[in-house]
């Protein structure tokens, strides 16, 4: 079975069950997609599967054959971080960070569908997506702060 | 053990002869001139900072990073000494030894939120010694005298000469001219601080938004086996037998057997474990608590509420006023079990060769977790090598004193040739964890004349964290556990110089240590203030309700003779706009605590629906922390403090029936979402007091001020936890 992961095709070894997650992490050694619950609930697990992000956590790997998979390793060019990677730092968001890759994913697809989201669409957002250390009122924050940073950069 | 000990009512000057005694024992008998270890060139200045030749600077970390900020406040306390940028600084985890062990506790931990209290002066000394020294060589070597240097960006200036030499490049100096740390140095004054006071970033802010921050769950050794561990149903079952025919038969697996935790499957892939562990037949003994349920625990306590239990304190005379009084108010309060539910799941890796191993674990306790493989491997402590990556939270969980998720890898790596890394799951996680323990309050209270509380009668019940541990008797006094009462005394108890800054004049505290019975009770942040805050703060609310007299004026009151306290609930009555009248379905309650021996207050403004559904509009949160060395990260620590504080209090409930427990994840678990989180306004109360810890003192009133404001939106009290299971549901 083949993956196109952050643009690169590579071949994949692991049973097509295997849940997405536990391929990035365990074969491909993409260890910063996270485990947090393994049943949907938590967001930690998010990758973008063409584009969409989705749970890697309930994904089988036969699901994402022959697809584009985004992770969190793929977003930065070098040390050239995206805008929603940049206002997270600005921001100070992190804490622990165990839930930051997760995060970062669904409000880089948020941004996409929507450049300039409200509080109420980024709580809905990211419903999903649980931070046990609290940092939603620093998400909420950079989300906006990202939304800015994109639409200033897309002007000039 | 969680709490820094007794600190308050000491003058500076007394805190700084303390903190002398606190250097020394953080001072490093480690200097690159008597030990070898300039391999490279490179020279330890002292037990925390190494410089290179080519002026890289490392701090050996001595506390845990797991989201509290410990690596940001210690960089930027030994940057500042050193004049170099916090940011520059790597960091390596110290290892276990004696040299490093905190100067509170004596052992390797970081508890209590005492990091940023504990660290202020051995730091900033060590970045001071580190940069004498270097200055005493530039000034031998350029035959200046030393008052002409100064220090800069990781260099020695010499401003007459235009000289100017890089850290690294002086070391070679300091090997030849034996130059020693001196013996005393002088520290910056506050007035001159470049960096601390101001807002930092965290440290290793950039490694957590590209993925490259490495946790304890994504190391991965050379041949290193994955374990899935299949635990019994009930806490304190053992295995009697299994079947493994299915389970070896499952792709990648390796070996399956019994450790004393369960049945553990080894395979090459965590997936191909956690299958394979679903095709394991198990006989379980359920054990001694086959049966048990959280309401048999609540009837038990609360009958033994109403027998008279320890004497904590017994101020006046509470039993005569109470019988003496007119009306007298009672009421139980009650708090379940609680997960930690850290986000990044328990995990350990482990490897045993010989009579050596290695652990790699996300720990907040590692000279506990060297102490407890050495004792159960029968091997010297010194030969417990523990590797300490960053933790995906902790809130406790990882101090385990039986570090059960530790010890319990080292027993599967066991007899294996091969690193074995044992994950948790989700499931594991919540249904065999250590809990908060489940506590009962029985209070009674009266009032004077004017309506003031007169007399107080706690008696507090559940499971003492700290009995039969090696921290019994210092954190236990007569056989209570100091935190099962957490901030509930007017007077001086253990290593806590107080509890309470509310004065009432007659004041009885009781306790009664549960039971042990299989179920662990481990810290959960803020302790014994996760119940003790719900059970103090309502119950005086309530009083306040009873003799009409407005809760927050009432504290302001019972605080007079607390200076810091009075202060914080003044500037809280202004900035929450306490005074200022809501609209109907609104509601406002507030709640004060000490943590350790920092004040905090909170008011709450809450808006309720017919339904019970009910949003947290605004959270106006005061605290003094002492000098705030990075008030960023106070802001974030109070921020996720009261997140956390708050999940706990609305729908956190861990429900034991017929032994079992009966949450698995998330979605019967749940924990607070983003729509859920409250607009929080933090203000931190400007002070020249040496710094106190903040990881824990926001999650201390929270659960109360939000019941209050309950009680002002409705009428209703709660004095059963969570909020949910009394109908309200916070949205
Ligand atoms: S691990 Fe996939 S959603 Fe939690
Ligand atoms: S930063 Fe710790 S879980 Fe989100």
């Amino acid at each position: 079975m083949k993956l196109i992961v952050n643009g690169a095709e590579v071949d994949i070894a692991s049973d097509g069950d295997t849940p997405l997650l536990w391929v990035l992490r365990d074969e491909l050694d993409l260890v910063g997609t996270k485990y947090g619950c393994g049943m949907a609930q938590c967001g930690a697990c998010t990758v973008h599967l063409a584009g969409q992000p989705i749970r890697s956590c309930i994904t089988p790997v036969s699901a994402a054959a022959g697809k584009a998979v985004e992770t969190i390793e793929g977003q930065a060019a070098g040390a050239d971080l995206t805008a929603v990677q940049r206002a997270w730092l600005e921001t100070d968001v992190a804490q622990c960070g165990y839930c930051q890759s997760g995060q970062i994913m669904v409000a880089t697809a948020l941004l996409k569908e929507n450049p300039a989201p409200t509080d109420e669409q980024i709580d809905t957002a990211m419903a999903g997506n649980v931070c046990r250390c609290g940092t939603y009122p620093r998400i909420r924050k950079a989300v906006h702060l990202a939304a800015k940073l994109i639409a200033t950069e897309a002007a000039v | 053990m969680s709490h820094s000990p007794m600190k308050a009512g000491l003058s500076r000057r007394q805190f700084v002869q303390a903190g002398g005694a606190l250097l020394f024992a953080a001072e490093c008998p480690i200097t690159f001139a008597n030990k070898a270890n300039a391999v490279g060139g490179s020279a330890m200045m002292n037990s925390f900072v190494r410089i290179d030749p080519s002026n890289v600077i490392t701090m050996l970390a001595n506390h845990s990073e797991f989201g509290n900020g410990a690596y940001t406040v210690m960089t930027m306390m030994l940057a500042e000494e050193l004049d170099v940028d916090y940011r520059a600084i790597q960091i390596e985890a110290a290892p276990t030894a004696p040299d490093y062990y905190s100067p509170l506790f004596r052992e390797y931990l970081t508890a209590g939120s005492v990091t940023t209290g504990s660290t202020w002066l051995p730091m900033r000394t060590a970045g001071a010694k580190a940069r004498a020294m270097l200055i005493e060589a530039a000034a031998q070597v350029w035959g200046v005298p030393q008052a002409e240097l100064s220090t800069e960006a990781g260099e020695v200036h010499h401003s007459a000469t235009g000289q100017r030499a890089p850290y690294g490049q002086l070391l070679e100096s300091i090997h030849r001219l034996k130059i020693m740390p001196p013996d005393t140095v002088s520290l910056k004054d506050p007035s001159d601080f470049k960096v601390l006071g101001k807002p930092a970033k965290r440290h290793e802010g950039a490694a957590k938004v590209d993925g490259s921050a490495q946790f304890g769950i994504d190391l991965k050794l050379p041949g290193m086996l994955h374990g899935a561990i299949a635990r019994p149903p009930v806490h304190g079952g053992r295995v009697v037998s299994f079947d493994a025919t299915g389970a070896l038969k499952m792709p990648g697996v390796v070996k399956v057997k019994a450790i004393s935790a369960g049945v553990v499957v080894l395979a090459k892939s965590y997936w191909q474990a956690q299958k394979a562990r679903g095709e394991l037949a198990i006989t379980w003994d359920r054990g001694d608590n086959d049966g048990v349920s959280s309401e048999q625990f609540y009837s038990e306590y609360r009958a033994l509420a109403e027998q008279p239990g320890m004497l904590a304190e017994d101020i006046g005379d509470a039993l005569g006023a109470l019988s003496e009084a007119g009306r007298v108010i009672e009421s139980v309060y009650e708090m379940p079990l609680l997960a930690h539910a850290t986000l990044e799941p328990m995990n350990c890796i482990a490897q045993v060769s010989g009579d050596a191993c290695t652990i790699w674990s996300g720990t907040q306790y590692q000279s506990n977790d060297q102490e407890v493989i050495s004792r159960f491997l029968g091997i010297p402590q010194e030969n417990v090598t523990v590797h300490r990556p960053l933790m995906g939270g902790s809130f406790g969980r990882r101090s385990s004193k039986k570090a059960d998720f530790t010890v319990e890898a080292v027993e599967a790596a066991m007899g294996e040739n091969v690193p074995v890394k044992i994950i948790w799951s989700r499931e594991e996680d919540i249904r065999s964890g250590h809990y908060r323990p489940l506590f009962v309050h029985k209070m009674r209270g009266s009032l004077d004349a004017s309506g003031m509380p007169d007399a107080w009668h706690q008696v507090a019940v559940g499971q003492s964290l700290m009995q039969g541990s090696k921290h019994d008797p210092a954190y236990m006094v007569r056989g209570i556990d100091i935190y099962s009462l957490d901030g509930c005394l007017q007077e001086p108890f253990g290593v806590f110089p107080y509890g309470t800054s509310y004065q009432i004049p007659h004041h009885r505290v009781e306790s009664h240590n549960a039971p042990r019975i299989g179920i662990v009770p481990q810290e959960w942040r803020s302790v014994g203030h996760t119940h003790t805050g719900i059970a103090y703060e309502c119950f005086l609310d309530e009083l306040a309700d009873a003799g009409e007299i407005d809760p927050l004026e009432l504290r302001l009151r019972l605080t007079k003779d607390h200076a810091r306290m009075n202060r914080v609930l003044r500037v809280l009555r202004e900035k929450s706009q306490w005074d200022e009248p809501l609209t109907a379905g609104r509601g406002r309650g507030m709640a004060a605590r000490i943590y350790s021996v920092s004040p905090v207050a909170q008011a709450v403004e809450v808006s309720v629906a017919e339904n019970g559904d009910f949003t947290i509009d605004r959270v106006v949160c005061v605290l003094d922390c002492g000098f705030a060395v990075n008030p960023l990260g106070v802001e974030g620590q109070v921020e996720g403090g009261i997140a956390f504080g708050l999940g706990g209090a609305a729908f956190g409930n861990i429900d034991i029936v017929n032994g079992e427990v009966q949450q698995s994840n998330f979605h019967d678990y749940p924990v607070i979402r983003m729509s859920q989180m409250p607009k929080v306004e933090v203000h931190i109360l400007p002070s020249d007091e040496p710094p106190t810890g903040v990881g824990e003192q926001a999650t201390a009133p929270i659960a109360p001020a939000v019941a209050n404001a309950l009680f002002n939106a409705t009428g209703q009290r709660v004095r059963r936890f969570p909020l949910s299971s009394q109908g309200f549901n916070l949205v």
